[in-house]
């Protein structure tokens, strides 16, 4: 249980960074995990060079869906959209460093899933971009 | 204090029928299964009926002149009479093999439904239904231009039978309701509901999929028109399912799918169909899960499906008495075990569905977190999911602990 729970997980899961929705913003994206109902909502603020300048987001769902939104999107502050790009699903998952059934993974990667398609259109879940 | 709830049944002996029980799901944790209402374990009958049959008598059924089709025709049909028999139906020929549930469904809403609503036409269902219950219906609003409206779900996780008359009074060709909740084990009063349908000529169709499982059913006394129902959460294998049909009822509606089997003659030009229950099993069936369905019927009712219920009651009584102990914990639906049967949905103020579901995991409890395939209902409840817990026969009050314990351990987690 330690292992699925960390306590850093517990921690974004209770204390989640960079809560709230940006206006006006410039990525504004939202998405529904259909099988467990986590949502999350994603806004960001890009500067003229295609850099992250702010970011916000809301959501609801299990402690493991929105833990991973706090984690990765606290990292998005000065990244470039290229840079972004290149985030994939094993960073998200090394990033949690839980083991996670196939069921979890989705809400694990529900964040990365709404990041991708709101910062590039890109719809498939990630990992699964190829199927 | 477990000696305030009682069981006619001798669950050890029981427990001792189920091989799949008596294990660890890691060293030092074993199973405690709670998730019922998706499926059930099956005991050793059933899983040597249907090794039986594949070791000795493996055979297609109804065309060959060889002994092991005869045996294997034979097991087939007397399973359909058992079964019958189970639900006190009129005739075999009201005993229609499907896949499941959802097929048996399916089956009503194109056969009977395509060719007896027109545009305007009124099918009523409840809030309360699993999607199987509500989703052919939709289709089948689509193809015809019939419209589905649907009975709100009351204060205290009941129908509102308040509406339920009203809606009838707009003279629906169609009622369709579960006679037991998957999510909150709501059991309503069929009895009086099909009555009221048939007093403005409605037709009704039952999902059985939770109540004949769990509780007595007799069509007959329930006077349904249809009644649908799962194999495999009734202790036998999946792969197949009931519809039952009043036979005046099944006689006047056209084949669903085409096919061997389902023919009396056959030329280029057309059919002549088969007699029922064969004019509704085109291809060749599920020959071993059927026999099997059969061995799970015997088991059951040897056991009686009366002290099943009450079983049932006694275990799910003492899980909600149980369950206020902890505090922090919404339970959906009646708490009256006279109107439950033994699902138990809930949520907890502190962690979300899927992670006491997870934490339950990791201490060998087996429930299920979702939706459980009612997303009205959930949305009713205003919740997104919930962790249900489902019993049967062969559950105990040691198990029901197992259950609190795993959720105190969910709430030191998470409540900090
Ligand atoms: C009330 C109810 N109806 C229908 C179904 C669908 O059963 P099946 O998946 O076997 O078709 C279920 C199964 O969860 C159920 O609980």
């Amino acid at each position: 249980m330690d292992d699925l729970y960390r306590e850093i997980i517990l921690d974004h899961y209770q204390n989640p960074r960079k809560k709230g929705k940006l206006e006006p913003a410039d990525i504004d994206y939202a998405e529904d995990n259909p099988v467990c109902g986590d949502h999350i909502h994603l806004t960001l603020q890009i500067d003229e060079n295609d850099v992250v300048k702010a970011v916000g987001w809301e959501g609801e769902g299990c402690a493991i869906s929105q833990a991973s939104a706090s984690m990765l999107y606290e990292t998005l502050v000065s990244k470039s959209l290229d840079e972004i790009r290149t985030i994939g699903k094993d960073d998200v998952l090394e990033m949690l460093g839980i083991p996670l059934s196939p069921v979890r993974l989705k809400c694990a990667l529900l964040s990365l899933k709404v990041l991708k398609a709101g910062a590039y259109g890109l719809t498939a879940w990630p990992g699964e971009e190829e199927d | 204090m477990k000696s305030d709830y009682s069981t006619p049944l001798d669950v050890d002996a029981i427990r001792a029928d189920f091989p799949i029980l008596h294990q660890e799901v890691r060293p030092g944790v074993p199973l405690v299964y709670l998730d019922n209402a998706a499926s059930s374990q099956k005991p050793l009958a059933v899983i040597e009926t249907i090794s039986d049959y594949y070791s000795r008598y493996n055979a297609n059924v109804h065309r060959g002149i060889h002994k092991l089709s005869e045996a294997a025709t034979d097991a087939y049909e007397s399973a359909r009479r058992r079964i019958q028999a189970f639900i006190n139906a009129a005739s075999f020929r009201e005993i229609i093999f499907t896949r499941n549930t959802t097929e048996s469904i399916n089956l009503v809403a194109q056969s009977w439904g395509r060719s007896n609503l027109e545009p305007g036409d009124l099918i009523v269902s409840t809030e309360m239904e699993h999607h199987s219950n509500i989703v052919p219906w939709q289709m089948l609003a689509g193809q015809t231009g019939a419209v589905l409206k649907f009975v709100p779900i009351a204060e205290g996780g009941i129908l509102d039978l308040d509406v339920y008359h009203q809606l009838l009074e707009e003279g629906p060709k169609l009622v369709t309701f579960t006679e037991m909740s998957n999510v909150m084990g709501t059991i309503p009063p069929a009895r009086e509901m099909i009555e009221a349908a048939h007093a403005v000529g409605a037709v009704v169709h039952v999902d059985g999929a939770q109540s004949v499982p769990h509780m007595p059913v007799d069509v007959q006394a329930l006077d349904a028109d249809f009644l649908s129902f799962s194999s495999h959460k009734m202790c036998g294998p999946t792969g197949v399912g009931v519809l039952y049909g009043k036979r005046e009822i099944l006689e006047a509606m056209p084949p669903f799918l085409g096919g061997g089997d389902m023919i009396k003659r056959v030329e280029l030009g057309q059919s002549q169909w088969n007699d029922l229950p064969y004019k509704f099993e085109a291809g060749t069936p599920a020959i071993g899960e059927v026999i099997g369905l059969g061995a799970a019927v015997d088991y059951l009712g040897a056991i009686g499906m009366d002290k099943v219920h009450q079983h049932e009651q006694a275990v799910t009584k003492y899980a909600l008495d149980r369950l206020s102990e902890v505090g922090g914990v919404r339970v959906l639906g009646p708490e009256d075990v006279s109107i439950k049967g033994g699902a138990v949905a809930m949520v907890l103020d502190c962690a979300h569905p899927h992670d006491v579901a997870q934490v339950l995991d990791h201490h060998g409890i087996a429930t299920r977190a979702g939706h459980h395939c009612a997303m009205p209902l959930h949305q009713h409840c205003n919740v997104v999911a919930s962790t249900r817990a489902s019993f049967y026969l062969y559950n105990t009050f040691e198990e029901v602990d197992r259950l609190i314990d795993g959720l105190y351990k969910v709430k030191e987690l998470f409540a900090r």
